[in-house]
């Protein structure tokens, strides 16, 4: 074995030219140089999800009759990281796309990746895969190699074959053994150039479309196992209830209904049919007393009870001397209410349990973690626990899914043998899903003589934006069980990531400068992860108050963020963006009609992306139309640039419609946004006439996260356009009617 | 006897309008004889032609209106900020845009096609654009729109134009309307022409019309009553001209003054009648009234739909808690207080609501034995019952129908619209919202359904036109406008 | 009862109250129309009853004895789709692609009945259709490029459906 594997090292670390695509670059091709062979006495770290899951096997299986299979720990949630994924290692393998089969996330045969979130697909699991599969393939080359008796370097590798210079082929089905792959990534790949790919970067149509337009098996809603039950939670009617009657008896003799689940407040029933639990769950919510408690803030104070909270600060960046600098000061508060993900389809899974545990189908956006917070809650060992993740509908973070995975695994324990399958109601899943938290930003800043910042004082208060990992205590079945779980004390996402504070700093050049994120632990709201987390906040207030700077230098907000952008890249989707929506100074525009700009990195280290807008507004109504956006992205290596194009266009309608219109409305004791008439979003009749996204490529460098870089910069586009249309600035989300008319209405 | 025509008959005979008869009466009797005959006869004309000039005359004097000059707007003064935001709240109050605004059109650029029992007439444009809007029209001949229905030209115009209700607007609030119009947007738009058959087309008729229900204004304050009282009789009459749908209409299409507020329609929605006669379950009462004004809602009535859903819209924006309280206690007059035995009954029903439902349907009403009613029950037990007799509040939720005005009005009309076409929710602002069922239900569903409706939830015996309503709405032969439901700040509050 | 599903008989013996969508999902595993609401507000559930579109949600299963229900499974397949199908795949014209199956459907009940529907009358069309994920530019061209095929004269890919 140890010979075996000091082979394959010795394969890795000798072939050919060696491209490394990651950031300890240069030191370790200095290393592998001088010293020429493969035992170094410190090892570098591997490339992305690899670190943590070495074995080439996890990430790559070839069968003897040629077919692979990849595996990948992320999940699908209609982001397009499937084709995504298949392209990188059919790039990297030389086989045909259609010809690859990727498992994703399943806690018994895929690498531990955590949750697929933060946009960090690509940054951990591409990079993994990209590594894994041109490692595979160099294991080929040399095991070709040495049957055909030619150097590795002489071969090439095409369809799935290993073809020699005279024309002699051996397909990979045919090099396989059981172990040839059972070996340790090396941090070194031999990697293809940029410059011949045929896949990456292509435009490949997405794998899961074609059944997902048929009828075809696409989603854990559609899942159907022999002998599957049906099951509907009763949830309380607001946080904290508790249940103090129930009458059960009536609903045991209604058709089809197997039994009642009840433990604490958890409350639950299944039947044979679907309808018959429905039925059933609504005679049970008749009949249960709740005793409620009026614990919410009052909405219309949500900002002053935000600020009020007691908060753990974190000074995030101190630059400089601030307040040190002389010129013009300008002040703003911005805030941002509670707002939901709405997942179109409401949260499902499937659970079966028997001797051996449990196994569950769930669309949880990190099935390892939800495998131990379900061990935890069931007092189940970890690895009779077993999570297999089938898509859901668009999730846009931490919705229902890990709940409702709870919800049925513990309810089939009720029922051992029979697949139990829960599917939550459109009023539990936005009344029940954690919310993107509530927020308030303040920024002052200090214009010198000649326009531009030279003092920035940022703060930020926010909830925690991720409840995830938290064990059973963050389940809701685990908080409502007779014995509860507690609730885990929230902690916040450190720099660079962040959560309230992610992109709080600036990208921008500004000599003096002082970030704080004031962390707010008491949540009197469920909130969790939202699409973009911080970021849709941040920017929006960022960007928002860097037009409100321009204007007050009297400079295009274009320019003038130029004027602040060192970063090339930065500067050239700034640049892009502006040049193909035709940005013009903005002079005599007609009242009514606005142009606005905005640009973030998100995270400052992943996707750069700048979108100009174009809105319409009703002076009558406060009505406001976007009629048309130009997006410029870069992510760096684009694998798929249609599906990032679909990422951006999709953010900026999303986010036209936070932006727009929405809000969770509560009061002193429940949320009452519980369905799409209480939480309106954006309809067809609100469609822009075009959305334009573009694309700059650049081959060769890292995959950056571009799954959540629109919607803040999207946000402050259109703030900025409403501002520019109206000439009142609005610091307060969402922009509703109501509120542009009360600033400029007649 | 005849005899011969003489040289001086025979000329007459050519030369002059006689009649049959006469020319007869002189072949057989002689010029003569009928010289006296024909000196009535010639007076008679005379006379005739005299009053056919007098009254031509006065109908001219009436009907013609002389031409106002066009004025150069840009020569015309910057109107004032207030006066102009007072006219909006007016123009508001007025509705002016759910007439003269075209779905998804400019705003007041004109366009929409108003069926009338005349024909359709197409409501014009009200920017101030100079060639097709009212960019030439000076105040006066705003005013005199206003107040005598005739446009700068001198044109009649339709009553479908409400001038006869406001005409009782006063100078200054004409004047802040004027100076908000001018303001607007100029948007060149030209209206299709009205399709309105001979002889209605002949505008001059119009004055007609206007002679016998026209009393040009403005308003006269009533000084027995208080000041909340003409406040609101100015408002409802003369701006909001709620008579326009909800009094019943006379064969010239005019208001019937005698039968106020006694129920009409529009759009193809029934105007439920806002007097003694009207079919509320639960009888209106002053407060109730004021809220659903306001919000376009109430617990205990239900939700406003049809033409009634821009209105509250405009209400909501456009009226003060004055106003709204100045219109109810004007309608509460003719509301008047209901008799004890209504009362209770209304009484009877919000209690036997707000029992937590336990999933039985409640009977209200004598309850249906016919076959459609039974049919029609299992369709609604199916359909309807999960929303309307579920646990959600008002105005989110379905609402009990024991409390609709729906079932209990004076047709199923209401009930069927909203049953085919739902109430399609506001953009972008929470709305209470229904979807429509009308490609599930067949005709003799909707019947079915109809019948029950009625029979469960409403104590007034059976419609009589349920079949005739229901064909003629789903050929289209009855059109009916949809509009979404009114957008509420109200949220959502849970029990 | 008996219900007719794409063209054929099915005889389901469920409590005839059942909204159609569990029926079509359950008992007759067809997974295009979705659990979106239960409220008839998101489309997610959209069918065609005799050729107009309903929130299979909402119908119960009584009052479709008689009527010829199609879902997307009745449109096309993967071997042979139909126009819509084709050009969503064509347009990448979905994310997640939960909200899609009953885009489609509203899609073919506009276009059955007005083939030359404006992109203004598509929009209008499909208000009742909620999508989360912003997928609305390519839907609306999807559905455009959907019906340039239907309109060609004598094309094969003119389908209509009951």
């Amino acid at each position: 074995m140890t010979a075996i594997i000091a082979s394959r090292r010795h394969v890795l670390a000798g072939t050919g030219a060696l491209i490394v695509s990651f950031s300890s670059a240069t030191k370790l091709l200095g290393e592998a140089a001088r010293q020429g062979g493969p035992e170094q006495t410190e090892k570098p770290p591997l490339p992305g999800s690899l670190k943590a899951n070495p074995r080439l096997d996890s990430w790559v299986r070839i069968e003897a009759d040629g077919s692979i299979a990849i595996f990948t720990g992320k999940a699908e949630l209609g982001q397009g990281i499937k084709t995504a994924l298949l392209q990188i290692a059919a790039e990297q393998l030389d086989v045909p796309l259609a010809s690859l089969k990727l498992i994703t996330a399943d806690t018994g045969i895929t690498p531990n990746e955590g949750f697929t979130a933060g946009s960090r697909s690509m940054q951990d699991s591409g990079r993994a895969i990209l590594h894994a599969a041109a490692q595979a393939r160099a294991i080929l080359l040399a095991t070709a190699g040495e049957r055909l008796g030619v150097a590795p370097s002489e071969l090439k590798t095409q369809n799935g074959t290993v073809i020699a210079p005279s024309g002699s082929n051996i397909r990979y089905g045919e090099l396989v053994s059981d172990e040839l792959l059972e070996v340790e990534a090396q941090p070194q790949s031999h990697l293809k150039e940029p410059g011949t790919f045929r896949i990456i970067g292509n435009s490949a149509q997405r794998v899961d479309i074609p059944a997902k337009v048929t009828g075809g098996e696409a989603y854990v809603h559609d899942l159907r196992l022999p002998g599957m039950v049906h099951a509907r939670v009763v949830r309380p009617p607001s946080y904290g209830a508790r249940l103090v009657s129930v009458s059960t008896d009536s609903v045991k003799g209604m058709a089809g209904v197997l039994k009642v689940v009840r433990d604490g407040d958890f409350l639950a029933v299944i039947a044979e049919r679907e309808f018959q639990a429905i039925k059933a769950m609504r005679k049970l919510a008749a009949n249960a007393r709740w005793d409620e408690k009026a614990r919410l803030p009052r909405a219309s104070e949500l900002p002053s009870f935000i600020t009020s909270l007691e908060a753990e600060d974190t000074v995030i960046l101190d630059r400089g001397q601030p307040q040190s600098a002389d010129g013009k000061r300008f002040e703003a508060t911005f805030t941002r209410p509670y707002q939901v993900h709405g997942s179109i389809g409401p949260s499902c899974a499937v659970a079966r349990s028997d001797h051996n545990g449990v196994t569950v189908w769930t669309h949880s956006q990190g099935v390892y973690p939800d495998q131990q917070a379900i061990a935890e809650l069931l007092r189940l060992p970890t690895d009779q626990v077993r999570c297999i993740h089938m898509e859901g509908s668009g999730c846009y973070g931490h919705n229902g899914a890990d709940d409702a995975a709870a919800d049925a695994a513990l309810i089939s324990r009720s029922l051992p043998d029979r697949p139990v399958r829960v599917q939550w109601m459109r009023e539990q899943e936005h009344g029940w899903e954690p919310f993107g938290p509530a927020m308030v930003t303040k920024v002052s800043a200090v214009l010198d003589r000649n326009g531009r910042i030279a003092d920035w004082n940022y703060a930020v208060w926010s909830n925690t934006h991720s409840m995830r990992p938290g064990g059973a205590g963050s389940l809701l079945a685990g908080q409502h069980l007779a014995q509860p779980f507690a609730v885990p004390v929230p902690k916040p996402i450190p720099q660079p990531e962040g959560g309230g504070d992610r992109n709080a700093i600036p990208l921008y050049s500004i000599p003096n400068a002082r970030v704080v994120h004031h962390f707010l632990p008491a949540m009197p709201v469920r909130v969790s992860a939202l699409r973009a987390l911080g970021a849709y906040m941040n920017v929006f207030s960022i960007e928002s108050f860097m037009d409100e700077l321009a204007r007050a230098a009297d400079d295009d907000p274009v320019e003038f963020r130029l004027r602040h952008l060192d970063d090339v890249r930065a500067r050239d989707v700034v640049t892009k963006a502006s040049e193909i929506f035709g940005w013009r100074p903005s002079s005599q525009r007609h009242p009514g009609h606005g142009h606005g700009f905005a640009f973030a990195r998100y995270k400052n280290l992943a996707a750069y992306c700048a979108i100009a807008a174009a809105v319409e507004v009703d002076r009558d109504t406060g009505r406001v139309w976007l009629v048309r956006a130009v997006a410029a992205i870069d992510s760096g290596q684009a694998v798929n640039p249609d599906g990032l194009i679909n990422q951006v266009e999709g953010a900026i309608l999303q986010s036209a419609s936070w932006t727009l219109y929405e809000s969770v409305s509560f009061d002193n004791t429940r949320i009452t946004s519980v369905d799409w008439s209480t939480y309106p979003i954006l309809r067809f009749n609100a469609v822009p006439d075009s959305i334009e996204v573009h694309v700059i490529d650049r081959p060769g460098q890292p995959f950056l996260g571009s799954g959540e870089c629109g919607q803040g910069p999207a946000a402050a586009a259109i703030a900025n356009a409403v501002a520019d249309a109206t000439g009142q600035r609005l610091r307060d989300l969402p922009l509703t009617r109501g509120r542009i008319k009360a600033a400029w209405g007649t | 006897m005849r005899r011969r025509i003489t040289q001086r008959e025979e000329h007459i005979f050519k030369n002059r309008l006689l009649t049959a008869g006469t020319r007869k009466a002189i072949e057989a009797f002689g010029y003569r004889e009928l010289r006296a005959a024909l000196r009535v006869e010639m007076k008679l004309l005379k006379v005739l032609t005299l009053l056919f000039v007098i009254v031509g005359g006065a109908f001219i004097a009436i009907a013609w209106r002389p031409s106002i000059a066009a004025v150069d707007l840009s020569s015309v003064q910057n109107f004032d900020a207030p006066l102009v935001k007072r006219g909006a709240q007016l123009a508001a109050l007025g509705n002016c845009t759910t007439c003269h605004t075209a779905p998804g059109g400019p705003p007041f650029a004109g366009g929409v096609a108003l069926p009338t029992p005349f024909g359709v007439i197409y409501s014009t444009n009200i920017t101030p654009e100079a060639e097709s809007g009212i960019g030439g029209w000076s105040e006066l001949a705003f005013r005199r729109a206003m107040r005598e229905g005739v446009d700068r030209e001198g044109r009649h115009l339709y009553p479908a134009f409400p001038y006869d209700h406001f005409t009782m607007l006063t100078d200054t609030d004409i004047a802040a309307l004027y100076a908000y119009f001018m303001v607007r947007e100029p948007v060149y738009a030209k209206a299709p022409p009205n399709e309105v058959s001979f002889p209605l087309n002949f505008r001059p008729l119009i004055a007609a019309w206007k002679l016998l229900f026209l009393h040009a204004g403005p308003y006269w304050p009533d000084p027995e009553q208080s000041d909340a009282w003409n406040r609101g009789a100015y408002l409802v009459e003369g701006l909001a001209h709620c008579g326009g749908c909800h009094t019943p209409r006379n064969t010239f299409g005019a208001e019937k003054s005698r039968r106020k507020f006694a129920g009409g329609d529009a759009e193809g929605w029934t105007a439920y009648a806002l007097d003694g006669s009207s079919p509320a379950p639960v009888p209106w009462d002053a407060e109730a009234l004021q809220i659903y004004l306001r919000s376009g809602w109430h617990d205990h009535h239900g939700l406003a739909r049809g033409p009634m859903a821009p209105i509250i819209d405009s209400l909501t924006e456009a009226a003060s808690a004055q106003d709204l309280q100045a219109m109810t206690v004007y309608l509460m007059g003719f509301l008047g207080e209901p008799g004890a035995e209504r009362r209770r009954a209304g009484q009877s029903r919000i209690d036997r609501v707000r029992i937590p439902p336990s999933l039985e349907s409640q009977t209200v009403g004598q309850g249906g034995t016919s076959q459609d009613a039974v049919d029609g029950e299992k369709i609604y037990q199916a359909t309807c019952a999960s929303c309307h007799e579920g646990h959600a509040r008002g105005p989110f939720g379905g609402i009990d129908l024991s409390l609709s005005t729906g079932p209990s009005g004076p047709d199923a009309r209401n009930v069927l619209n909203v049953v085919l076409w739902g109430l399609p929710p506001a953009e972008g602002v929470r709305s209470p919202s229904m979807p429509g069922f009308a490609g599930a239900l067949t005709q003799k569903q909707l019947v079915d359904l109809l019948t029950f409706v009625r029979s469960r939830f409403s104590d007034k015996p059976a419609w009589k036109q349920i079949e005739k309503d229901v064909r003629e709405t789903l050929s289209g032969q009855r059109s009916v406008m949809v509009h979404p439901s009114p957008g509420t700040d109200l949220t959502p509050v849970s029990e | 009862m008996k219900l007719n599903v794409n063209g054929r008989d099915h005889e389901v013996e469920v409590d005839p109250e059942t909204p159609l969508l569990y029926v079509l999902r359950n008992e007759l595993a067809l997974n295009g129309a979705k659990f979106g609401c239960g409220l008839g507000q998101c489309g997610a559930c959209t069918v065609m009853v005799d050729g107009e579109a309903v929130f299979s949600c909402l119908t119960p299963l009584l009052v479709l004895e008689g009527k010829r229900i199609t879902t997307i499974e009745g449109l096309g397949t993967l071997e042979n789709p139909a126009p819509l199908q084709s050009s969503f795949i064509a347009e990448q014209a979905a994310q997640c692609g939960y909200c899609i199956a009953g885009m489609i459907m509203r899609a073919q009940a506009i276009l059955q009945k007005n083939p030359g529907a404006s992109s203004a009358e598509i929009r209008a069309g499909l208000e009742p259709n909620l999508c989360r994920c912003g997928t609305h530019m390519r839907i609306l061209r999807a559905v455009l490029r959907a019906a340039g095929q239907m309109r060609t004269v004598g094309s094969s890919a003119k389908r209509s459906v009951p």
